[in-house]
């Protein structure tokens, strides 16, 4: 075996697999443990095989594996298969690590869940592998659409895992229908794309952008729609709503799902078909602009959540908006690393969040408190996260970090880059708050009940928040002498200024939550009608309230009022004149049969004056 | 005689028994003004084969007398299954089929 396409086929297939037998083979799932193993197992081979692939594969090197699917006469209409090349084999080990690592972590996780419910589960989890790798692997935009929507539908069932608590259901519901509304727009976009060029395949697209056959007419629509689903999945602004909500679902489910790898893909999307976009640079700046914002708006609106998870899904948001900045500034690249190194810490820090969790029993983090010497691995690893998650140096997040902010200034971006640099320093802060109340300061009342709980994870928990904490720790070293050159001239300035911002927001929040050298309210008297808003999601959420019930509901509500009166009411009408006339016509029928003599009589008769009237 | 004498017969006859059939109350009595009917219809047809010279007519009729008999025993037999059910043979009364 030495095509990478190869290897990357069997790590798709592995939880394919995995997931048939947990589907078909009813008593192996209802045991759950054996169910869970089974997974992990399958988890584990196809991690095994993503590395193997991305060892073999060459950096711009495309191999491909394919069968015809929707046959036509001038070769296969569409095709499913395998496209391994650098990007997508660094991606699908990122995809198979992170969802191994959260498979391992959830057998300690949830181990008070029933046989039958945590079978469920890893059967979801074996369908998101799949379907997450299938989209990673996609040769063309068909199969990408296909898994597109089979990782939506998994995010759809994972959230709503608790499905008998009313939050988690909402959520679920929420979260399918707003990325299904931006799916739309993916699915326009496809469909004009494929009217205008003829093909799905991602290689075709390419060389026709390369060659330049592309007609540039309408492509701005058709980036547009396909950017809408990307927003949409990666929640950008006004499409970010949905994330902050699927944190009820289980927390392993948050750090695979709704951090490190699904709310990515319209990231990677924009990332694989980047050549596509670079051909209409008005959409382009629409990118740019709305990720910077986004990024923004999202580091404000962390900064005044209480809930550890809610706080967490804000800076996903936030950091996906400087993926698509750096993206709309047309440096691809830069997105795509923070885009990894992101997976890797975000999913430590949402794993590190779900042991607090589980050793709590509260997500609130004013009922937390002084748990640095309760957990100190916890906290040790937490801590990793929030630095590699500020951009401070060593730490994965640093360099990557820095890069996007050189790429927007270096795209021509100077408003975008200031939104960025000063969400920088809010990273900082809300991290660090968070760090500060929760494993410094006091220790709450509330938690003093079920003390004897609150201790470090088990090992099933604590393994793999040590490998992701060694890998941000290893990654941001290794960087730090050895890292990928630029695709633009960095500024000299630049670094120190980055350091300066996230090492300003620590010590803020050091100064606020930890010396209480500036008080908090003081803080909240100062800003006040900025966190109001932030309270209240600056409306968003009450936006689309307001669009659904006031304009969705009230727009069906008169169209169920015209079909109810209008339509139904002429059918009645003439249904009832059918029956009145019948019944008026019945009284002709006496049911004397000399009576119908007459009538033929009269029929004969009325005949011959017809046939012998004069003409 | 010609032939307009035979069917200014076959036309008082039909005329009679269709004045027969409209007026009779009496089911049995509506028979007979079908069958005055029917012959009417069979005096034409022998009429026609006379002075056409064409054999059909009378082989025709020579067999719609036959069916006629038959016709008239059926109708006799519903009658009295009629009166049997109902303990009436007037016309007037049979109406179940009334809308």
């Amino acid at each position: 075996m030495t095509d990478p396409a190869r290897l990357a086929l069997l790590a798709l297939l592995l939880p394919a697999s995995s997931f048939i037998i947990l589907a078909v083979v009813t008593p192996l799932r209802r045991h759950g443990r054996a169910a869970a193993g089974l997974s992990v197992l399958f988890a584990a081979g196809s991690l095994v095989a993503a590395i193997g692939a991305l060892r073999l594969s060459t950096d711009g090197g495309f191999t491909e594996w394919l069968w015809a699917w929707i046959p036509a006469e001038a070769g296969p209409l569409v095709t499913i298969g395998v496209l391994a090349d650098g990007d997508s084999a660094l991606m699908l080990v990122l995809v198979a690590l992170v969802s191994f690592l959260v498979q391992v972590y959830s057998l300690g996780y949830l181990s008070d869940e029933t046989g039958p419910s945590l079978g469920r589960y890893y059967t979801y989890q074996s369908l998101f592998a799949f379907s997450m790798m299938g989209l990673v692997l996609a040769p063309n935009f068909a199969q990408l659409f296909i898994c597109w929507e089979l990782v939506g539908l998994c995010s759809y069932l994972l959230i709503g895992y608790w499905y008998t608590r009313p939050e988690a259901a909402r959520a679920a519901v929420k979260a399918f229908w707003i990325t299904k509304a931006a799916d739309v727009g993916l699915l326009i976009g496809i469909v004009l794309l494929w009217r205008q060029t003829g093909t799905f395949d991602f290689l075709d697209l390419l060389q026709m952008a390369d060659t330049g056959v592309i007609p540039l007419a309408g492509l701005g629509v058709i980036t547009f729609c396909i950017y809408l689903g990307a927003s949409g999945k990666s929640a950008q602004f006004p499409f970010h709503v949905w994330l902050p909500d699927a944190m009820e679902g289980p927390t392993p489910v948050s750090a695979l799902i709704h951090a490190a790898t699904m709310v990515t893909a319209g990231v990677y999307l924009l990332t694989r078909t980047v050549w596509l976009f670079r051909l209409t640079p008005d959409v382009m700046q629409i990118i740019a602009w709305n990720g910077a914002f986004t990024a923004l708006l999202a580091a404000v609106l962390a900064c005044v959540q209480t809930d550890i998870k809610r706080v967490l899904a804000y800076s996903t948001v936030s950091q996906l908006g400087y993926m698509m900045a750096a993206i709309g500034a047309g440096f691809a690249s830069a997105g795509f690393l923070h885009l990894l190194t992101h997976g890797i810490f975000k999913a430590l820090l949402f794993l590190g969040a779900g042991a607090v969790i589980h050793a709590v029993g509260t997500n609130d983090i004013f009922q937390m408190g002084g748990l640095a010497r309760r957990m100190p691995q916890t906290a040790i690893v937490f801590i990793v996260g929030t630095l590699s998650l500020a951009g401070v140096p060593l730490f994965a997040g640093f360099f990557s970090k820095e890069e996007i902010l050189g790429a927007v200034l270096a795209g021509g971006f100077p408003g975008p880059f200031g939104m960025l640099l000063f969400g920088a320093f809010l990273t900082a802060f809300y991290m660090f708050r968070v760090v500060f109340i929760t494993f410094f300061g006091t220790p709450a009342a509330a938690h003093h009940a079920h003390d004897h709980h609150v201790h470090d994870a088990s090992p099933f928990m604590a393994a793999p928040l040590w490998i992701l904490a060694l890998l941000s720790v290893g990654i941001g070293t290794l960087f730090a002498f050895w890292h990928p050159r630029a695709e633009f001239e960095e500024l000299g300035w630049l670094t120190p200024t980055a350091v300066v911002v996230a090492l300003a927001g620590i010590a803020f929040a050091y100064l606020v939550y930890q010396r209480r050298a500036i008080s908090a309210d003081t803080l909240a008297a100062v800003f006040g009608p900025i966190r109001a808003a932030a309270l209240r999601r600056f409306w968003i959420d009450d936006i689309f309230a307001f669009i659904y019930r006031g304009l969705m509901l009230q727009l069906a509500r008169l169209v169920g009022w015209v079909d109810r009166y209008l339509v139904d009411g002429i059918l009645n009408l003439l249904s009832a004149w059918t029956l009145m006339a019948g019944d008026r016509l019945r009284r002709m029928q006496s049911g004397r049969g000399q009576d119908y003599v007459y009538g033929i009589a009269l029929g004969v008769l009325l005949l011959l004056v017809w046939i012998r009237w004069p003409r | 005689m010609g032939l307009h004498a035979y069917l200014m017969l076959a036309a008082v006859l039909f005329v009679i028994g269709f004045f027969g059939v409209v007026t009779r109350r009496n089911t049995v009595g509506i028979l007979l003004g079908i069958e005055l009917m029917l012959n009417a219809v069979n005096i034409n047809l022998v009429a026609f084969a006379r002075f056409n010279a064409d054999i059909v007519g009378m082989i025709f009729t020579s067999f719609t007398i036959p069916i006629t008999v038959a016709e008239v025993a059926l109708g006799l037999a519903i009658v009295i299954l009629i009166f049997r059910m109902k303990r009436t043979v007037i016309a007037d009364h049979l109406d179940i089929l009334k809308g």
